[in-house]
């Protein structure tokens, strides 16, 4: 007698769904299916969107309790420079007509300056010229505001340089100037080009730069200028009311072997065409570009004696450093509230499993746990982002035309840029969520990830920004190691290293670059998750 | 003839609830919170937390030798700032805690008066609050007036050496040991009416730091003035100044009483969804 082989029995059902999108389907289907979750998420996009509101501001309101009122400030109507940012285009030009190609040729011997840090009275001079006062040649498409150019200049304590179009900057002859070693300034105009030169004795002229200026006419102003910004100022807007010193200063700067060429050629009757010492020419013009209200005491403005002309301005000629109310980033401040609300279910969307018991179930129907957690990461950190992104640009859209209904500017940005700051909300969103999700795992207790998360990526921030009782160095460090520096990603505008301004986060500039914070906040949450995925594989559930 | 035994009136029987009164209700809760691990880790955590950012920010300020506008109490007590948070976390979870649990269908079924419960909590949680306040507070004045000095922040450049004997120093350490036990129940009173842990610290936090951030940008300075005169934070945190008190949104007596609105309205909210709600 033999044992028959009895084939086991085999289902006829499919066997059922094991890979991964099944399991990032399951994931999805948890959060979608519990109502609380879905309108805590809907609540994140609607803060994001809706809390920028709050932040509007007029136009020449006061900047503190007692200090003066400000009008025509920040976040008010600026000049747009050729590149299309805002700019600030102040300074005293004493110029002449250029017609077509030639040159400006001037030596400085001496500049100047004096400054009221304090912002109020005339009586309380500090003499000294600030370090990017700027004096020497310019040649500019009109004596508009934010008009195109390109300048040679001595500054304060940077040498001298080749400054074009508000953010183009290259550096000439390194030192002070003073009599007794002067600078010899040069501009050549070849078409649309001007070549800068440099020289210690105005025989051996060195190249600094060569620009390209677009619409520039055939006929441009061309001459001398001086601006001086405003002393640095150390703003603050803390807790308990902003604080800060600064003040306007002005600069007075010496020229002499003034001189406009033209190149010699045939129905030209070559040679100077206006000199500061040639007699009887008196085409020289004044004009306080922009609005140069004019520093301290005494004005503004030019004088010719002998061979010297002697000119006096304030202001400056540079991208616009604190945009105020009139920030893009300004209308993403209700990321902070999105971020609180995001995390809260995204914690919960792995606490709730330990605390109903579901995990058991979870891990039993996919035993691989680290993909488990994979799944969720995705489900939930694109949940974040697919609301926080309309929400960001639903901010934007919303408070543009209000801003402008009030009178406030937003400070324009590149399109790509404004497509990195909208959607580097949605990403601050996701990450955050991702990381309470970590923590969540970690933890086991929602109001303990919750609470983490808040503290490690809105608590840097606070310290650093709006409470701001740390020094400057001790916050940027902040800003640079915790989860907060992703709120890099944010940043409108760049900071350029040769313009004088409060580059502080409070006005929107941050220690590291915009992906590279954002990357610091991604290694946290990367750590997170690994650690999370290491526990959850030891620990039992 | 009446059966004995069945007269449930009868002078010696006494069959009111334990606990019903405030005292067992205190005793009961007391026994939670006492024998809970999470209690005293969370106590602890948010006295070292409390000393440490004290400390830390004490040792990073700097006076130079011009001058400075620092107000030595306030930096001495920044940890504040992030002790709250975990004194919040205490304030929830004290009934978040029974929620998850379904311990909270065993606690108002002993003590069916729901008012005396939360009554009892918040008492409970204000002790537990005081206490640790008051040590986190003493030992964050004491590190800034050890570390301080060498900082630039010393007689000579015009400070007194940080001392409780100071009205204003005194002012701004009882007041943050108050403002901590406040902010214990602002989160007690948001837990009971939101139940849910996560959601009512999320709310408790984003109250307490939202409004000092969206302060900050507000360009128009009325407003701004405003955000601060409001926020349970911003307006609680003035006790904590002794220098420049012309210059506050809000005296800091004032603000702590903004504060202690903010708690009393939500445990008034608390304690009328704990009436009115199934558990």
């Amino acid at each position: 007698m033999s044992t028959a082989t009895v084939a086991p029995h085999r289902s006829g059902a499919p066997a059922g769904h094991d890979g991964f999108a099944q399991l990032v389907w399951a994931e999805w289907t948890k959060l979608w299916t519990v109502r609380g979750w879905v309108i805590g998420i809907v609540v994140a996009g609607l803060l994001t969107a809706g809390i920028g509101l709050l932040s509007h501001s007029e136009c020449g309101s006061q900047a503190g309790p007692g200090a003066p009122v400000v009008t025509g400030g920040p976040g008010c109507t600026s000049s747009l420079g050729p590149g299309g940012e805002a700019v600030t285009d102040d300074f005293y030009f004493v110029h002449q007509p250029l017609a077509g190609d030639g040159s400006v040729i001037a030596r400085v011997t001496s500049v100047t300056g004096s400054s009221s840090p304090d912002g109020a009275s005339a009586q309380d001079l500090h003499a000294g010229v600030q370090p990017w006062s700027k004096a020497g040649i310019i040649i500019k498409a009109s004596d508009t505001s934010g008009s195109a150019y390109a300048a040679m200049m001595v500054t304060g304590s940077h040498g001298v340089r080749m400054q074009w179009d508000f953010t183009g900057d290259a550096a000439g002859l390194a030192g002070a100037v003073s009599a007794a070693s002067p600078r010899w300034l040069r501009l050549t105009r070849s078409g649309d080009t001007i070549t800068g030169y440099d020289s210690p004795d105005g025989t051996a002229w060195t190249r600094v730069g060569t620009v390209t200026l677009t619409g520039l006419p055939a006929v441009a102003p061309a001459g001398l200028f001086v601006a001086s910004p405003d002393v640095a100022q150390v703003t603050s807007r803390s807790i308990g009311g902003g604080s800060g010193t600064g003040g306007p200063s002005q600069a007075t700067a010496v020229f002499d072997h003034v001189a406009l060429t033209r190149p010699v050629g045939p129905g030209s009757a070559g040679g100077r065409s206006g000199g500061a010492g040639s007699a009887g020419d008196g085409a020289w013009t004044g004009t306080a570009i922009g609005g140069s209200s004019g520093g301290p005491s005494p004005v503004l403005g030019y004088r010719q004696s002998g061979g010297e002309l002697v000119v006096t301005g304030s202001g400056d000629i540079a991208p616009v450093v604190d945009p105020g109310a009139g920030s893009v980033a300004n209308t993403q401040i209700g990321t902070f509230a999105g971020l609180i609300a995001v995390v809260i279910v995204a914690a919960m969307f792995i606490t709730a499993e330990y605390r109903r018991g579901l995990i058991r179930v979870t891990l039993t129907a996919s035993p691989r746990r680290s993909r488990v957690l994979a799944a969720k990461a995705i489900v939930i950190g694109g949940a974040a982002f697919a609301v926080g992104f309309p929400a960001a640009v639903a901010a934007l859209l919303i408070q543009e035309p209000l801003a402008r209904s009030r009178g406030i500017f937003i400070d324009p940005v590149s399109a790509l840029t404004e497509v990195r700051v909208l959607a580097g909300t949605a990403l601050l969103l996701a990450a955050a969520a991702v990381l309470a999700l970590a923590l969540g795992t970690l933890l086991r207790r929602s109001a303990f990830a919750v609470t983490a998360v808040i503290a490690v990526i809105v608590l840097p921030y606070f310290f650093a920004v709006p409470l701001a009782v740390l020094p400057g160095g001790a916050a940027d460090w902040l800003l640079r190691l915790t989860p907060a520096a992703g709120f890099a990603i944010q940043q409108p505008y760049p900071a350029y290293p040769q313009v004088t301004g409060s580059y502080t986060p409070g006005n929107g500039y941050y220690p590291l670059a915009p992906w590279a914070g954002f990357a610091v906040l991604c290694a946290w949450t990367a750590l997170a998750l690994g650690l999370a995925v290491y526990l959850l594989n030891r620990r039992d559930a | 003839m009446s059966a004995p035994g069945w007269d449930l009136h009868a002078p010696g029987s006494d069959l009111r609830a334990p606990g019903s009164d405030l005292a067992g209700a205190l005793a009961a809760e007391w026994t939670k919170a006492r024998t809970l691990a999470s209690t005293g880790g969370l106590l602890l955590a948010a006295v070292l937390l409390t000393v440490a950012v004290g400390a830390a920010v004490s040792a990073a300020v700097s006076c130079p030798a011009g001058g400075c506008a620092e107000d030595p109490a306030k930096i001495s007590l920044t940890g504040i700032y992030l002790g709250q948070a975990v004194v919040a976390v205490l304030g929830v979870l004290m009934i978040s805690s029974e929620y998850s649990a379904g311990m909270i269908r065993v606690t108002l079924a002993a003590m069916p008066r729901r008012t005396t419960v939360l009554a009892a909590k918040a008492v409970v949680l204000t002790g537990l609050v005081l206490a640790a306040g008051l040590i986190a507070v003493l030992a964050s004045v004491l590190a800034g007036r050890l570390i301080l000095p060498g900082h630039g922040i010393d007689p000579a450049h015009g400070y007194p050496s940080l001392s409780l004997g100071s009205p204003p120093v005194l002012r701004a350490a009882a007041g943050s040991v108050l403002y901590l036990a406040l902010i214990a129940l602002l989160s007690l009173g948001i837990a009971t009416a939101v139940r849910d842990a996560a959601a009512a610290i999320g709310t408790v936090l984003g109250l307490l730091f939202l409004f000092p951030i969206i302060g900050a940008v507000v360009g128009n300075a009325h407003l701004a003035r405003l955000v601060q005169q409001i926020g349970p934070m911003t307006a609680g945190l003035a006790i904590q100044a002794t220098t420049g008190l012309s210059g506050l949104p809000i005296s800091p007596w004032a603000g702590l009483g903004v504060l202690a609105g903010w708690a009393a309205a939500a445990l008034l909210a608390g304690g009328l969804a704990l009436r009115l709600r199934d558990a």
